[in-house]
C-alpha cells in the first residue's frame, strides 16, 4: 500500500501505475486507489513499484491523454436537500448551483460495484454523514457525504445526504467497463426538471 | 447435462475463482472461499481450475445427475453417498445417469466443495459464475428444485489412488504480517494479537471470520479514510474484535487493518468452525511473503 499527501497525488500515482501495467512494465492482480492511498496486490517485486515511482508525484505526474467526461442529469429533489441547503448557508437553488457548478473527478470506488467517491467540493461545502443511516436508498439516488458526492447504483442502506436522483444506469453488466465512473472520470451534474 | 437439486441444504452456492483484477471499480474478489479444495475438485473431476462447482456450507445436499457424469468431492470431510452407496471423497466418481448423490453433514470443517465434469455452466457474470454475497453479483444462492446446467466435459478424469486430504484441525495456527496500519494500535495489541487465544465467533460469513478474544486497543484514535483492502486483512472495529476477511470481503474499508494473514493460510480459515480456536504468529521472512503473493497472482 502506498500512502499519498492527498487526491491529487493519488490519481497522478494511480494513472501511472496503470499505464505502466498497460505497457507490461508492472504486474500487478489489483491496482485501487483510494482516499490517500493506493493499494497493489498480487506484484511479485514490491521493491520495484517503490523504483518506478518518481519522487514527487505532484510534479512528475504524467497528464493522462483524455479523461472520460460524463454528465450526470439530476433532478434534485432529495429528502436531505433542505438539510443541507442549511449547512451551506444557502437555499435549495444555491445547493443545485453549487452541485452542477463543481467539476467532479472519480477519486475511487468501492462500498458497492460502481459506486464512486467524487472529489470536487470546496472544504466548505463538505457536510456530515446522517446521524442514523437509511435502511433502503433508491438506486440512482445523487448524495453527499464528507468531502464527497456519489451516486448509488443500486438500492441499498446508506448514510449519505440525499440531495436528488438520476435516471443514468451507474453499473451496467453490458458494458466495458461495467462501472460508468471509473477512477480518473471527470463528472458534471446537470438539472433535470 | 445437467443436476437437479433436490434439497440444498443450509448454504449452497455456485463458486470458482471469482472477479480479481476489479477491486478499483468496487466489484470484490468472491469466488470458492476454500480456493484450494475447488481447484483439487476440479482437477479430479476432469476440470480446468476455474471451473464452477458448488460450495456447500455444512452439507445436507441431495442432487440427481441427469446424465451420467464424473464427479469430485473435496474440502470438509463427511458422508459421500451415490445411488445410496457410499462414495469416496477426494476421488474422481463415475455417477451414473439418474443416480441420486446425498452429500452429509462434514464430521469436521464447514465447506464442501463438488465439481462435475464440464463444471456448473450458469452464465458467467464480469468472467466468473461465483455467488457474491456481499454485492449480489452471480447467481442467486442454489435453491431446492434447481436444475443447474453443466458443460461439455473437456477432459477424462485423471487416474488417481489417492488423494492428500487436510483434515480440518481443532486449533489453527495462523501466520499474520503486519499489516498497514499496525502503528494505528498499541504495541500492546501487536503482543496480544500473537500471544492470546481468540475463537472463530458464530457471525462469520463469506465476507469474513470474525474473532472473539481479548481487544486490540488503538493508539490513534479517529477516523481512517477509506482505503482498499486485501484478502485475509485483519480489520478492527471499534470493538477491538478482530474481523478476517475473507472472498467476498468489500474492495476498501474504513478500519485499520493491523495484520494481514498469510494468503496460504485462508483457506485453512475459511473451514474453521465457529468455536475453533485461532492463534496467530509473524510470518517468518520477507522472501516468504514475496511467494506466497506471486502465488496467489499467477494461479489461474
Amino acid at each position: 500500500m502506498i500512502e499519498l499527501p492527498g487526491d491529487d497525488a493519488v490519481s497522478a500515482a494511480y494513472d501511472l501505475l496503470t499505464d505502466l501495467r498497460d505497457r507490461g512494465e508492472l504486474t500487478a492482480a489489483e491496482i485501487v486507489p483510494a482516499a490517500r492511498t493506493v493499494l497493489l496486490d498480487g506484484v511479485p517485486d514490491p521493491d520495484r513499484v517503490f523504483r518506478l515511482l518518481p519522487q514527487d508525484l505532484s510534479a512528475g505526474a504524467t497528464t493522462p491523454a483524455k479523461p472520460r467526461q460524463i454528465t450526470i442529469g439530476t433532478r434534485y429533489d432529495g429528502e436531505d436537500l433542505d438539510d443541507v441547503a442549511r449547512l451551506w448557508g444557502t437555499d435549495r437553488a444555491g445547493v443545485i448551483a453549487i452541485h452542477t457548478g463543481t467539476e467532479f473527478r472519480v477519486a475511487f470506488c468501492g462500498f458497492a460495484p460502481g459506486f464512486a467517491y467524487l472529489t470536487g467540493l470546496g472544504p466548505r461545502h463538505h457536510v456530515p454523514r446522517r446521524a442514523s443511516p437509511r435502511t433502503r436508498v433508491p438506486a440512482g439516488t445523487v448524495a453527499l457525504a464528507g468531502p464527497y458526492s456519489g451516486v448509488y447504483p443500486t438500492a441499498s442502506p446508506g448514510g449519505w445526504q440525499l440531495i436528488g436522483r438520476t435516471r443514468e444506469t451507474l453499473f451496467d453488466l453490458e458494458n466495458d467497463p461495467p462501472a460508468l465512473l471509473t477512477p480518473g472520470t471527470i463528472v458534471r451534474f446537470a438539472e433535470e426538471t | 447435462m445437467s443436476l437437479e437439486i433436490i434439497k440444498a441444504g443450509v448454504r449452497t452456492t455456485v463458486q470458482d475463482l471469482g472477479r480479481p483484477g476489479l477491486a478499483h471499480l468496487g466489484v470484490p474478489r468472491s469466488g470458492a472461499l476454500d480456493a484450494g479444495a475447488l481447484r483439487l475438485a476440479n482437477r479430479l473431476a476432469g476440470n480446468p481450475p476455474d471451473a464452477a462447482g458448488l460450495e456447500i456450507t455444512l452439507g445436507g445436499l441431495r442432487a440427481r445427475a441427469n446424465r451420467a457424469m464424473t464427479l469430485a468431492v473435496t474440502g470438509a470431510p463427511g458422508p459421500v453417498t451415490i445411488g445410496r452407496r457410499p462414495a469416496d471423497p477426494e476421488l474422481p466418481l463415475a455417477v451414473p445417469a439418474g443416480a441420486v448423490i446425498d452429500i452429509g453433514r462434514p464430521t469436521a470443517g464447514l465447506r464442501v466443495y463438488l465439481a462435475v465434469g464440464g463444471g456448473i455452466a450458469v452464465p458467467p457474470v464480469l468472467g466468473s459464475r461465483s455467488t457474491d454475497t456481499l454485492s449480489g453479483l452471480g447467481p442467486g444462492p442454489v435453491r431446492d428444485g434447481d436444475v443447474l446446467p453443466v458443460g461439455p466435459p473437456t477432459a477424462l478424469p485423471p487416474g488417481v489412488d489417492v488423494a492428500l486430504r487436510r483434515q480440518p484441525p481443532a486449533a489453527l495456527r495462523l501466520r499474520v504480517w503486519p499489516g498497514p496500519r499496525d502503528d494505528w494500535f498499541t504495541a500492546d495489541a501487536w503482543r496480544t494479537l500473537l500471544g492470546a487465544d481468540y475463537r472463530v465467533s458464530p457471525q462469520t460469513d463469506r465476507i469474513g471470520a470474525r474473532l472473539t478474544g481479548p481487544a486490540l486497543t488503538r493508539a490513534i484514535d479517529g477516523e481512517l479514510p477509506s482505503e482498499g483492502v486485501v484478502l485475509g486483512a485483519i480489520q478492527v472495529p471499534a470493538d477491538g474484535q478482530p474481523l478476517i476477511f475473507l472472498a467476498d470481503h468489500p474492495t476498501t474499508g474504513g478500519y485499520p487493518v493491523i495484520g494481514v494473514v498469510d494468503p496460504s493460510d485462508v483457506d485453512r480459515l475459511a473451514q474453521a468452525r465457529p468455536g475453533t480456536a485461532i492463534r496467530f504468529t509473524r510470518a517468518p521472512a520477507t522472501r516468504d511473503r514475496r511467494t506466497a503473493t506471486r502465488d496467489q497472482s499467477t494461479a489461474p
